[in-house]
């Protein structure tokens, strides 16, 4: 029963289980959906989805599998009673629109065999997936199309079904739960949850915490005379170099970019946190404070900090060809570098075993060869929910994370 | 189907959606915990406060924080406290089972009726605390070694979970769960839910005062949006302050009930001085 939409679900990436296939498909033999598309589509997500970040993709397998039910004649009639007389249903116009409007229609009509249309508005509210504004194919409101030309949408149609809430298509077909996206951008709160993944537990400082088992051990042996035990109290032992590039072409991402920093700074999670910022591509200097250019060579880099410390470098990784592979490619004027940008990549990722590059650029454009060139250097993520996990997982795996060839 | 007599409807107070209502019944029906995920104020734990009422059945809450461990929540042995009296000789330490304490899970457990379970933001704790609870949730029983007993649960409870989602839960235990988030409710839903709670409340007071608190929380960037229980206290101070209704549309008496925060008050009041009208913000209405 049904097992098309199991797999239309696993296509649409919603992680959904056997196990919760089969207590969904209990349930479904129990009898609670009393035929009800909308049961279904409650109670199937409620089984089916156990994250509100998939929501969406459920919302599209539903429709998709189960769309083509709704289009009901009862439906069709409404519309075809709208489209006979729409006035009076239309929002509030002034007297030209309004008149506007009729011109338009008595046009439209002229032009147009209701039949054949009806047929195709048919056709093409099984095809719409979202609502939808302007263009010229598409039913939605403000467009040129002969559907809904003005500011109708088949979700405002009650579908039939019962009257309890809105119909269960029109919820998956509005698409509410697209902000909740695993697949969107960051807030800060969501890199934190990502950043609290960052951790390595061990023992370490003073001796502060009260160890209960040795305590009662020590003080068995003792013949009942209490034996206070302490022990060292577990910290996370993660240190963490962000480093930042504020290059022209990360402008478009700067809110992000200072998400995550913002993020990461007001972690007291890490043992340490040190961040530093470049232009473009890093050279033999990073900055401190981009604002006056307070420089710190990379070099104190490698003689400060030992090489467990992690790094997370985020930036676009698009430059020009010189700025990476050249002597004095960099793009500020007033700046020479005698070693090329790459040279200085290589060595972090040397000297850092345990860094990864976070690309707020969409993966489809990562194709620019000095992009392609350096996520050969470092293991290369989107700056996104699912990436920024990934890009911890391979921080924090012990096996050096390998790099795309 | 479930008994006539069980099945949830909402309660007085607490206005349940219908979905919400419906998959209420279903985990009840299939004994299965109910995780319930919202943002804050939404009333996720006043869910379960509702099912109990609604039902009529005793509430046993577990209220989880950072430091909450698995087994607090099954049974605790207090060899402190036993290890202590060992040291003086007027008490009887023999009978272990004076210092074992059953946690909120195995009161649910042992309990003579079925009750309703709430573990509260189990999110608080740490990331592996669900997976620990997975044997017990599931079988609804656990072992005591040092008494050697096995305690089952006498009536499966109706187990209610919330989540802030301040981690995210591990998916071998949302397999076992029934999943429902809830959204912040719409305005039609809200005037419901305002209206269960001062039911003498003005229509005009009352319609202003939504259209102004959902236009704050579509400004962009404020770091605690104000929710449901931030407008009660805005309407409740509105209603003891005699504020008129017109005053609302003009200016926002008693600010500091709905943001609490002094970046988003200043945030706030920049934005909507700037321009009147041309607000810095999605238009709504």
């Amino acid at each position: 029963m049904f097992t098309d939409f199991f797999f239309l679900l696993k296509k649409k990436g919603v992680p959904v289980t056997i196990t919760e296939w089969l207590s969904f498909i209990e349930a479904l033999y129990k009898g609670y959906f009393q035929s009800s598309l909308n049961h279904l589509y409650y109670i199937g997500r409620a089984f089916l989805v156990k994250s509100e970040a998939y929501y969406d993709m459920f919302d599209l397998a539903f429709q998709e599998y189960f769309g083509g039910i709704e289009t009901s004649p009862l439906e069709l009639e409404k519309v075809l009673e709208w489209l006979e007389n729409p006035l009076h249903k239309l929002p509030k116009l002034t007297p030209e629109e309004l008149a506007e409007f009729q011109k338009k229609l008595e046009e439209f009509r002229k032009q147009h065999d209701m039949e054949e249309l009806m047929r195709q508005f048919r056709e093409r509210l099984k095809e719409q997936k979202e609502r939808h504004n302007g263009g010229s194919k598409w039913i939605g409101t403000g467009g040129t199309s002969p559907f809904g030309a003005y500011g109708y949408h088949p979700g405002g149609i009650r579908v039939g079904g019962e009257s309890w809430m809105q119909s269960a298509a029109k919820v998956a077909g509005e698409r509410r739960f697209r902000n909740y996206r695993n697949d969107v951008i960051l807030d800060v709160r969501q890199t934190k949850m990502a950043l609290k993944r960052l951790r390595e537990l061990k023992r370490e400082g003073t001796q502060e915490e009260l160890d209960i088992d040795e305590t009662i051990d020590k003080t068995a042996k003792e013949g009942g005379e209490i034996e206070l035990v302490f022990t060292r109290s577990r910290e996370n032992t993660v240190r963490l170099i962000l480093l930042m590039d504020t290059g022209g072409s990360m402008l478009p991402y700067t809110e992000l970019c200072e998400r995550l920093f913002s993020a990461a700074s007001q972690m007291e999670h890490f043992k340490e946190f040190k961040y530093y910022f470049f232009h473009n591509c890093i050279y033999q200097d990073v900055y401190e404070d981009m604002a006056n250019y307070k420089r710190v060579p990379t070099e104190k880099l490698f003689s400060n900090f030992h090489k467990g410390y992690k790094v997370i470098i985020v930036g676009d990784a698009r430059m020009a060809y010189s700025e990476l592979f050249d002597v004095n490619g960099c793009i500020d004027y007033f700046y020479t570098n005698d070693k090329p940008g790459i040279e200085w990549l290589m060595r972090i990722r040397e000297h850092f075993p345990y860094s990864v590059w976070l690309n707020p650029t969409h993966k489809n454009f990562w194709g620019h060869y000095t992009v392609d060139t350096i996520s050969k250097i470092f293991p290369m993520f989107e700056l996104t929910v699912d990436g920024l996990k990934d890009a911890i997982k391979a921080l924090t795996s012990k096996q050096k994370y390998a790099v795309r060839q | 189907m479930t008994d006539t007599n069980k099945v949830y409807k909402g309660s007085d107070y607490y206005i349940a959606s219908k979905p919400l209502m419906e998959i209420v019944n279903v985990a009840i029906a299939l004994g299965k915990p109910l995780v319930i995920k919202g943002e804050p104020g939404t009333g996720k734990t006043l869910l379960a406060h509702s099912i109990a009422e609604a039902l009529n059945k005793k509430l046993i809450t577990w209220n989880i924080k950072s430091t909450t461990k698995a087994k607090d929540g099954l049974y605790v042995y207090d060899t402190v406290q036993r290890l202590n009296d060992a040291r003086f000789k007027d008490k009887d330490i023999s009978d272990i089972r004076q210092y074992i304490k059953l946690g909120k899970l195995g009161q649910a457990f042992k309990s003579e009726e079925q009750v309703v379970l709430l573990i509260d933001e189990i999110d608080k704790a740490d990331i592996e605390f669900p997976n620990d609870l997975l044997n017990e949730l599931d079988e609804m029983s656990f072992y005591i070694p040092e008494l050697d007993e096995e305690v089952v649960a006498k009536h499966r409870p109706i187990v209610v979970i919330t989540s802030n989602s301040e981690k995210e839960l591990p998916d071998a235990f949302l397999r076992r769960c029934i999943f429902y988030y809830i959204e912040f409710p719409d305005e039609e839903m809200m005037e419901k839910i305002v209206r269960v709670h001062y039911p003498d409340i003005e229509n005009k007071l009352l319609r202003e005062t939504l259209k102004r608190f959902y236009w704050i929380r579509e400004v962009d960037g404020l770091k605690k949006k104000p929710s449901t229980s931030e407008l009660l206290d805005w309407i409740k101070a509105l209603m003891i302050g005699g504020i008129n209704a017109d005053k609302i549309a003009s200016e926002i008496p008693f600010l500091g009930t709905l943001l609490k925060n002094e970046q988003d008050t200043a945030r706030f009041i920049r934005l909507s001085s700037t321009q009147q009208g041309g607000f810095g913000f999605k238009k709504r209405f």
